[in-house]
């Protein structure tokens, strides 16, 4: 089974409140690995340089997290940014395997992340005598609701190391799914591909409460005219 | 080992492929020299396949965009940045600079920021006004004509606006403004301060057969395929050769020093080759330094001989000296009237702004002598690492939780997206002779050559500007209705002013005049001690403006490749 596929069977799991999942290893002969293809694939679709790509490669041969630990950052995330449809969660986002990675990356993150992993299987233990992939979503959020709300008065570095962890996986969680395919959907993202601006919609600048000046706009591109070369007068008057 | 000779003679060795060697590359080779380009970089064409992060998507990497091994995020195409393995740089105890390096061909013009602003008489010629620094030995009437030029050749949008310092010129029409924009107009409007149509070299509009028409990506920092965008690849040095002329590219090749003969005239340079790390020779009638003001500094200062004791061109001692880097301070805002926005519609533009405000303030009344222009930045921008990073924490401002999980997030982030401004204040410092780059004898760098010794102290007078900024954006937040972010950088953090170099506008280390006593080189940018060696990088400028200098490099190149050519064939060198 590969790593995304057995993900996805335990978020299933989540999300139906289950507890006491059994979670099966993956082989890793078979088939290939997210990383594997992001790797093969990188030459050719954005545009790293030699050096760049090795270090990726690097990344993908280390592992930080264990097969534990990467279920529980999966369970985690989902309960942080549950799935919703059309535009699924951070599993359909690759959440988990963005954070292995970018914990990989910038080395700085991982003893918070590894230390808030080992400080949630115990806070679980002792509370519910369960790890935290295992309780309850009831007991899970019973849990988190005791370090997702920080002191926006103290800087975070001086709060306590769970406060400090979960501050880190919302954000990557969030931002692992807002930068994936289906997180962009979700948000309604437009751009990144070829158009023609031609200024905000009219129901925009009504709901937002501007308008255009008329002499402003007189200045902008026409853009029924783009495609005509340009020529000025010896004053610098653009005449075409 | 003996060094590899090239027996062949070129015309003109142009030392950097950026915007000055661009120009040079295109104005010689276009008369008909035989041009050799050395880059210390790889090739580079905004169109490879292999190369191109335009119009990627963050999913695509595996660390969504994250700056890990490019400064401003890994679509960002500049191959090197504030530090370079290998290539050390080291400062004087108690001073700064942050040197920003791009090693390819092109350069820094592949990713910079394409703010395209002429300087205007009074920057040419400020001393007179406030007494400041020195004049220039030209005035804004002897490069007028340049600039014409480059904005027909390369194409910038901006309007007319008849404006003193901010001289009219031939533009393309600019793009409308975004909604964040019009925020900033009103906003403006309220404290009296001036905003016009951006200048930035994009094309709006046709100017030729061999270059695209923008289509509003945004993207500018990671070069255009279609050359939309002014990089001095795309736009100089590839139509160089493709109208036929004799341009050779030597990459991967890192100039050590310029090489001289008896007479102590310029016979070629040496370099090394990052290939195989050995050592070459190349020979021609002129050299042109173009590999950005200071490495164009350390390459005089390292090509000693007899004939140049103190290095190429240092009979004043002034190589390396007035260094200096525009101000740069910023600030941003979260601003109400821009939450719950409709995202039917794509508000990429062009890469960066599409208003900004020239300076508007009287020196005489204030506290320092030079002004500064502002930068506007916001929208919906594509997501990246980072984004969403604090989903709800201008819940603050409502008196409501920050944090949480569940749900409400996706309706926290749809909320805040495209609801905060960044205003970045770009301004002129005083260029001062204390303020310098020298050679460090005790470092060389992984090729074996000596490097750079930075020294460079900000002045009252440009922390005072910086508190001027920080006072201005503060007001124009307020006025726009919005809460500026973060604490208000204060005296013990100069207001926020970014470390010189910071704004990667460094320019003035082998500044021009007619005194060959106290400058490097004459008004045509060539060497006053060596008749057959130009600089047309941004070493020669006197002073910065409160503009930025990328498209004075650009003139200014065009006018010294004139003047080689008009001297070539005088036979005068």
């Amino acid at each position: 089974m590969d790593r995304r596929k057995s993900l996805q069977t335990i978020i299933l799991g989540a999300g139906a409140g289950a507890t006491g999942l059994v979670f099966t290893g993956c082989k890793k002969d078979d088939r290939t690995t997210v990383e594997e293809n992001i790797a093969s694939s990188a030459e050719k679709f954005f545009g790293r340089t030699p050096e760049e790509l090795k270090l990726i490669e690097e990344l993908n041969a280390e592992q930080l997290f264990n097969v534990h630990e990467m279920e529980t950052i999966a369970i985690l995330s989902t309960v942080i940014l549950p799935p919703k449809e059309p535009h699924g969660g951070p599993i359909e986002a690759e959440v988990p395997e963005f954070i292995e990675f970018i914990a990989k990356d910038f080395p700085e993150m991982q003893n918070t992340l590894l230390g808030g992993l080992m400080w949630l299987d115990h806070k679980s233990n002792a509370l519910f005598g369960v790890e935290f992939k295992s309780a309850s979503i009831d007991q899970q959020k019973q849990l988190l609701d005791t370090i997702a709300f920080h002191d926006i008065e103290i800087p975070l570095e001086k709060q306590p190391l769970e406060i400090q962890f979960f501050h880190l996986m919302r954000g990557l969680t969030v931002t692992g799914y807002y930068t994936s395919k289906v997180g962009i959907a979700d948000l309604g993202y437009k751009g990144n591909m070829p158009n023609v601006w031609d200024g905000v919609p009219e129901d925009v600048l009504e709901q937002h409460g501007v308008a255009y000046d008329p002499e402003w706009i007189a200045k902008c591109v026409d853009q029924s005219k783009r495609d005509i070369t340009a020529e000025w007068d010896e004053f610098g008057n653009l005449l075409t | 080992m003996q060094i590899k000779e090239s027996s062949e003679v070129y015309d003109v060795i142009i030392v950097g492929s950026g915007a000055g060697g661009g120009m040079a590359t295109k104005q010689l080779a276009d008369a008909g020299l035989n041009v050799a380009v050395v880059e210390a970089g790889p090739f580079f064409d905004p169109k490879n396949p292999e190369q191109m992060t335009q119009l990627k998507w963050p999913y695509e990497s595996p660390r969504r965009g994250a700056a890990k091994t490019r400064a401003f995020g890994e679509w960002d195409m500049a191959y090197g940045g504030w530090e370079i393995a290998g290539e050390p740089y080291t400062h004087t105890e108690g001073t700064k600079f942050d040197w920003f390096r791009s090693h390819m061909l092109g350069g820094r013009t592949n990713h910079w920021g394409r703010i395209s602003l002429r300087f205007g008489p009074k920057d040419f010629k400020h001393k007179d006004v406030d007494g400041h620094g020195d004049n220039w030995p030209i005035s804004y009437e002897d490069v007028k004509p340049y600039y014409d030029k480059v904005d027909k050749l390369i194409g910038v949008f901006g309007t007319n606006e008849g404006l003193p310092n901010d001289p009219d010129g031939f533009f393309l029409p600019p793009p409308k403004p975004r909604l964040h924009e019009l925020f900033y107009i009103n906003g403006a409007k309220k404290s009296g301060i001036p905003v016009i149509p951006a200048r930035m070299s994009m094309l709006t509009k046709k100017i030729n057969n061999e270059r695209g028409i923008c289509f509003y990506c945004g993207q500018c920092s990671r070069s255009c395929f279609v050359y939309a965008d002014f990089s001095a690849g795309s736009c100089l040095i590839f139509p160089a050769q493709k109208s036929g002329g004799r341009v050779k590219i030597f990459v991967n090749s890192v100039v050590r020093e310029i090489t001289t003969n008896e007479e102590g005239k310029a016979t070629g340079v040496s370099y090394i080759s990052k290939d195989d790390r050995k050592e070459y020779k190349l020979k021609a009638k002129v050299v042109v330094l173009a590999a950005s003001a200071c490495s164009s500094a350390r390459i005089l200062l390292n090509s000693k001989s007899k004939q140049h004791p103190n290095g190429l061109g240092n009979s004043s001692d002034h190589v390396g000296k007035y260094l200096h880097d525009s101000t740069g301070a910023s600030r941003s805002g979260f601003i109400p009237g821009l939450m719950n926005r409709k995202t039917s519609y794509n508000e990429d533009g062009v890469g960066g702004m599409h208003v900004y405000s020239p300076w508007w303030g009287d020196n005489s009344k204030l506290d320092f002598p030079r002004g500064y222009h502002i930068e506007i930045s916001g929208g919906m921008g594509m997501p990246n690492y980072g984004f969403g990073y604090d989903p709800n924490e201008f819940n603050k401002f409502f008196g409501l939780k920050v944090g949480g999980y569940g749900d409400r997030l996706r309706d926290d982030v749809k909320k805040y997206y495209g609801s905060v401004i960044h205003l970045g204040g770009r301004g002129e410092g005083i260029a001062r002779k204390d303020n310098y780059c020298e050679i460090d004898p005790t470092m060389v760098d992984q090729f074996g050559i000596p490097v750079l010794k930075f020294n460079y102290q900000w002045s009252e007078f440009e922390i005072k500007q910086a508190k001027h900024m920080q006072e201005t954006f503060e007001e124009l937040l307020h006025n726009m209705g919005g809460e500026p972010l973060g604490e208000k950088p204060e005296k013990d953090s100069n207001y926020g002013l970014l470390n010189p170099g910071g704004v990667i506008h460094e320019v003035g280390t082998t500044r021009m005049g007619d005194d060959p006593k106290t400058s490097v080189t004459n008004k045509y940018q060539q060497l006053h001690d060596v008749d057959n060696v130009f600089i047309v990088d941004a070493g020669p400028f006197v002073s910065q403006a409160d503009k930025n200098c990328t498209w004075t490099i650009l003139a200014l190149s065009w006018r010294a490749s004139d003047y080689i050519i008009e001297q070539l064939k005088q036979q005068n060198i």
